[in-house]
């Protein structure tokens, strides 16, 4: 039998999150299934990242663009009242798939650098639009009057709220997994390790390119609705473009192109930024220095750490 | 909307212009030499801005606090780049933008720490108060002209620079072929540090012009960095032609958005519709202005040849 490190670590790391509320009860610290929601929630959005990042090589600096319009859709539409998730949802992954195939269409005319920063120029266009929506709080946000109603699913429950969400994550990085291993993402990192000959070989990477771009931004875009209900608050910082870097920061700390990695990288730095900031109001003069240390010196991040299947150690 | 109005916000959009021009133009010719992304640029210009505020507040002489802040922000930048950022040339963009990303957050709490989260708020240098008279009725204040003059003197300077002197030459050379100007025995690490630290200065004289006009706290620089990079894709990466253009461009547009866009909205739609619309469009102009120009033009309006 092949040893498979990397499945025994999903594996075992999904278990562990599944074992957090029963251990956060009993050790009576229910923050702990807050915080624990909170970092899957920001898995979710660093996982879609790296699946344009990591296998697309797209390297988009305004990904909290997408979880800023997932959860203004879901605000909005409760600030209508329209309170039921099997609309507001669906509703917000298409919005910020939209938002995504507009901002794509545009900016994967341009690569390298360009896309760097246009990527990021449209994520602050949409915070500014956040603000100026005096409607819906502008600068200050909006509370949100409840959850999303899912009939007998009830997310004020912190327990069933986190197990949908844990559900959630498991079904994306399975489908993530299918995704990348398919023609279709065989074209797109083919596009990535070299776009002439991608083109050379009868393929249209622009095509494939923003499909993938579009998918990322739906899926970034649930993410946002989910974070929406998880603070039962609205606002532009959502959408600020430190955010954008933090998701980015999670994908590489995990591990960019591993997938699972995003995850692993999104707990470690949400329990780092939380850890920190219980030291002292100014955590981030450790943390930004520690980003530049992971930069430099630890590319493969953490989850790159795990061998392969098949992979020798050392 | 009188015409002296319009005149009045344009000469507000010039000099919002000259100041994105001046960050726009170290950016790009870092980028174009070094083919580095510096998210920490900003990062310079607040540093200029607050050395200029202290310096100004401790001796009152807006001569020394010039002086300083600009030596003070060229200093700081050759330490990052020689600390920080000679290691990442090689690397690829994506580490870049994190690793510079992770410099933005060490100073804007540096700077949070040293000065507090509070803004400061610095008066204009007695010489340069009140009012000059452009046109007759045309009062335009003192301060922003001379940074207008500013900003073109230094526009100039670095055409002449650039063009016509040989460290321009060697600059122009290093943008378009790096390895082979080292061959041919130029010190082209030296010259990276000369054209960062140079950079570093100009987003350092932007700062401390903004001071007396902007409020200047942690993240300030974030802010105009944004709208640089903006400048930079509609521009052109990597030229300094296109800097000047885009940034004055961006300025304007901005301007003029935000001042007039709702008036002018306001005679097509209804009154409230407008004073809703209005505001929210003018923050986004200078976006779909890009995204116009890159649709037509992915390289930007002068794409540098290399």
């Amino acid at each position: 039998m092949r040893r498979r490190p990397r499945a025994l670590v999903i594996v075992a790391g999904l278990l562990l999150l599944a074992l957090v509320p029963p251990a956060a009860a009993a050790l009576d610290q229910p923050f702990y299934v807050d915080l624990f929601r909170r970092m899957m929630i920001f898995a979710l959005a660093a996982l879609s990242l790296d699946l344009i990042l990591g296998y697309g090589g797209m390297v988009s600096f305004g990904h909290a663009a997408y979880l800023g319009v997932g959860a203004y859709a879901v605000g909005i539409l409760g600030f209508y009242g329209i309170e039921s998730g099997f609309i507001q949802w669906p509703v917000a992954i298409l919005a910020s798939a939209l938002a995504a195939l507009v901002i794509g269409a545009v900016s994967l005319r341009t690569s390298g650098v360009s896309f760097i920063m246009i990527t990021l120029a449209f994520a602050q266009m949409l915070y500014y639009l956040g603000i100026s929506l005096e409607t819906f709080g502008g600068d200050n946000g909006m509370p949100l009057r409840t959850r999303s109603r899912f009939g007998p699913l009830d997310l004020r429950n912190p327990y069933a709220f986190y197990y949908l969400v844990l559900a959630l994550l498991t079904l994306l990085l399975f489908l993530g997994s299918r995704f990348v291993n398919a023609r279709f993402g065989m074209v797109i990192r083919a596009a990535k390790s070299n776009e002439p000959r991608a083109r050379a070989i009868g393929f249209s990477p622009y095509r494939y390119k923003l499909t993938a771009f579009v998918m990322s931004g739906g899926m970034c875009g649930l993410a946002g609705a989910l974070l929406a209900n998880q603070t039962e608050y609205l606002t532009p910082d959502f959408m600020h473009w430190t955010r954008s870097g933090e998701i980015m920061f999670m994908v590489i700390l995990g591990g960019i192109g591993t997938l699972f990695g995003p995850v692993v990288g999104a707990v470690v730095l949400l329990l780092l930024e939380d850890v920190l900031s219980a030291l002292t109001a100014h955590w981030q003069i450790i943390l930004g220095p520690f980003l530049v240390l992971v930069v430099l010196f630890a590319k493969r991040g953490l989850f790159g750490l795990v061998p392969e299947a098949g992979e020798r150690r050392g | 909307m009188s015409l002296l109005l319009i005149l009045e916000q344009g000469l507000n959009g010039l000099q919002f212009g000259v100041m994105l021009f001046l960050m726009a133009a170290g950016l790009t010719l870092v980028f174009g030499i070094m083919n580095l992304v510096n998210l920490a640029h900003g990062s310079l210009y607040m540093v200029g801005a607050y050395l200029a505020a202290t310096v100004f507040a401790w001796t009152g002489s807006w001569a020394l606090a010039v002086a300083l802040a600009l030596v003070g922000t060229l200093v700081a930048g050759v330490v990052v780049e020689l600390i920080a950022l000679r290691t990442l040339y090689e690397r690829d963009h994506l580490d870049q933008v994190l690793a510079t990303f992770g410099l933005i957050l060490f100073f804007n709490e540096l700077v949070a720490i040293l000065w507090g989260r509070a803004a400061l708020y610095t008066s204009v240098p007695a010489a340069l108060a009140g009012y000059v008279e452009l046109l007759p009725r045309l009062r335009y204040p003192t301060y922003r002209a001379a940074v207008i003059l500013v900003g073109l003197a230094v526009a100039l300077l670095l055409y002449v620079v650039v063009a016509r002197t040989r460290l321009g030459m060697l600059i122009r050379a290093g943008a378009s072929n790096r390895t082979m100007v080292a061959a041919l025995g130029v010190n082209i690490r030296l010259l990276s540090t000369l054209v960062f630290g140079g950079g570093a200065a100009l987003a350092g004289l932007a700062g401390l012009m903004a001071g007396p006009i902007y409020a200047v706290q942690p993240g300030m620089g974030e802010q105009i960095l944004i709208q640089v990079f903006v400048v930079i894709v509609i521009g052109g990466i990597g030229s300094i032609r296109g800097a000047l253009v885009g940034a004055i461009l961006v300025g304007m547009v901005d301007t003029l958005g935000r001042a007039f866009l709702r008036p002018v909205l306001s005679t097509l739609i209804a009154p409230t519709a407008a004073d809703a619309a209005g505001p929210a469009l003018a923050s986004i102009l200078i976006y779909v202005l890009m995204a116009a120009v890159l649709f037509f033009r992915p390289q930007g309006l002068f794409p540098a040849r290399g």
